[in-house]
């Protein structure tokens, strides 16, 4: 177990290093010189130059690549372009808030769905299946920031029972983030149940079922005791894989909802030319998204004996 | 792999293509909803071949309200002009994104996903480095990225979504092809003489092409869902009309009571996406080797 634990942790530093090298190409090679988003088109020379200096993108391609590496080993990302803010001070601020707002929709989303996804499961086949399936696939089919809009106008701006926008740090919060908590979780409710049903589905035909029905179990103790526990393991694996995604939270809700979290951090940047920001950003999702992608090999290897190891 | 009582269910002389065909003409509603997506490829046809209305005329005054009149079912914008047929050319924009997305991604991942199955090895280590590389970046910051670093419009963002929507079926077919080439069929033909090439391209992939299929039609869909989301954030269409920048405007109109762009978009996007939902999900089905009818 040791042994595998250590192959997968080596496992993830080619990635970094290639997610590394992808961000940087594609920021300051292809795309706009941020130096002349800075300065705009009239700057001077000299004061271009000065910028580029201070910036280090004067420096090769192979030097700005390992000092991006060395910012990444010491989590020192350097100031943004535009503000000079801290940029460590600027993502923790970030974090905390969009975690406040996924975080809440997503424990909550996972329990209400699974508990509804085992009972379509259980009543497979009937009219609540059918007619469940129906209204789900039409959920999926209307775009998000119609979600978004709709709820906005008529529970917020019409009815008056949310605030329209608008974020305060600490408890107050609360109120502003109830509105994209329920949306989040009215998004999400649709794949998931879909998912989560066809896991409880493809167990059915597991021959462990057969041997309980079997002993004598009935129906309702098959599907709630022995499939529950084993569709358990991927619905874990879907979980954590998740988990990255909250921390980047949710790019549309935050823009309308004007919540400062890292979503709406990382858009502004990207229109502005903030150059580390989004290298910054960018890098700490990835990082924590190969990290949360190798907990859930070591914890799928550790739930279920039969994954060989070695391989 | 068949049991002799699954061969005996299958007709002689009928394709595995033609098979599904069949089992889709029995459900009604996915062909109705093939239907609707032939529609929306005729409108596609249509605007390509300039004969779809000039939404760029004013038929009326300045957000009139839907009215019985061809032009003004849905209501006319700021400028006078046609929600209607501002809709009908979106949807040819955004069929054109999906398509095009779909024809840069979908060989992309059949034959990285192939060559990384069959070779194994080098070839496997550095397409699976590569994929999980594109995956361990969120993709919607990727989309971000290649778009604003190619510039703003239809082509890039096409190119970005393409270049990111390859990963899921390459995992696919490389899964596939890697169970596929340990198989009978293939040994035997290999020991006949049959090149590599021939080996995955005229044997193996016929087998797992399938995948590819369900692929497409799921690709199209999350193409045009992201062209919203794109255009909204600021990296997407610039310029024509998309349904993009008409769902972007209606956060504005919404609040001084114009419902009617709004209305007519969802409507538009809703038919085209759950069809597409409904036919991929059949296709699944029908072209699912293991369901035996």
């Amino acid at each position: 177990m040791l042994s595998f634990i250590i192959r997968r942790v080596l496992q993830t530093i080619p990635i970094i290093l290639g997610v590394a090298f992808i961000v940087l190409i594609l920021f300051t090679k292809v795309g706009e010189d941020p130096v002349r988003v800075k300065l705009g088109n009239h700057a001077t020379a000299e004061s271009v130059q000065e910028l580029r200096a201070k910036w280090d993108l004067d420096k090769p391609l192979p030097i700005q690549y390992l000092l991006f590496l060395k910012q990444i080993v010491t989590f020192d990302y350097g100031e943004s372009f535009n503000s000079g803010e801290k940029l460590s001070d600027m993502f923790a601020s970030g974090i905390s808030a969009s975690l406040k707002l996924t975080v809440p929709p997503f424990l909550f989303g996972i329990l209400i769905n699974l508990s509804i996804a085992v009972l379509i499961a259980f009543y497979r086949g009937s009219w609540i299946d059918r007619y469940s399936t129906v209204l789900f696939v039409a959920g999926m089919s209307v775009s998000y920031m119609v979600y978004i809009m709709f709820f906005q106008y008529f529970l917020a701006y019409k009815l008056g029972w949310f605030p329209i926008n608008g974020y305060e740090p600490g408890w107050a919060a609360i109120p502003y983030l109830a509105l994209p908590w329920i949306i989040t979780m009215v998004v999400t409710a649709g794949p998931q149940i879909r998912l989560f049903r066809t896991v409880f589905l493809d167990e059915t035909k597991a021959d462990y079922v057969r041997t309980a029905f079997a002993k004598g179990c009935s129906p309702a103790r098959v599907m709630f005791v022995h499939i529950m526990k084993n569709a358990l393991i991927p619905i874990l694996t879907y979980t954590v894989i998740e988990i990255p995604n909250l921390i980047l939270g949710a790019f549309l809700v935050e823009r309308f909802f004007s919540i400062p979290g890292t979503g709406d951090i990382l858009i502004s940047a990207v229109n502005n030319g903030d150059f580390p920001i989004i290298k910054g950003l960018t890098v700490l999702i990835a990082i924590s998204f190969t990290f949360f992608n190798m907990i859930t090999d070591i914890l799928y290897a550790y739930v279920d004996p039969r994954i060989q190891l070695d391989a | 792999m068949q049991t002799t009582q699954d061969v005996n269910l299958i007709k002689e002389g009928e394709s595995p293509g033609k098979r599904a065909f069949k089992r889709l003409k029995r459900k009604k509603f996915t062909m109705l909803c093939m239907g609707v997506i032939l529609l929306y490829m005729l409108i596609t046809l249509l605007g390509y071949m300039q004969l779809l209305p000039d939404f760029q005329e004013r038929v009326g005054s300045a957000n009139e309200a839907p009215s019985f009149e061809w032009a003004k079912i849905l209501g006319t914008d700021l400028f006078g002009r046609s929600v209607f047929f501002k809709i009908l050319i979106g949807a040819q924009t955004a069929m054109t994104i999906g398509f095009l997305t779909t024809a840069i991604s979908l060989p992309v991942g059949i034959l990285l996903g192939s060559l990384s199955g069959f070779y194994g090895g080098k070839v496997d280590a550095a397409v699976m480095w590569l994929y999980t590389v594109l995956s361990s970046i969120p993709s919607i910051l990727l989309l971000v990225g290649i778009s604003y670093a190619l510039g703003k419009g239809m082509i890039s963002i096409c190119v970005a979504m393409g270049a990111v929507g390859w990963v899921g079926l390459c995992r696919l077919i490389r899964g596939e092809v890697m169970k596929h080439k340990n198989l009978e069929y293939v040994m035997a033909s290999r020991l006949l003489g049959a090149s590599d090439m021939r080996l995955i391209f005229h044997h193996i992939l016929p087998n797992v092409f399938h995948l590819a299929i369900i692929s497409a039609s799921l690709t199209i869909l999350s193409a045009i869902k992201f062209e919203v989301i794109l255009t909204f954030l600021g990296v997407g269409i610039q310029n024509g009309a998309s349904w993009g920048t008409m769902v972007a405007d209606a956060a504005g109109e919404l609040v001084n009571g114009i419902w009617w762009p709004l209305f007519g978009v969802t409507v538009a996007m809703f038919l085209i996406l759950y069809s597409l939902n409904i036919v991929g999900d059949s296709l699944r089905d029908a072209l699912d080797p293991k369901f035996v009818d």
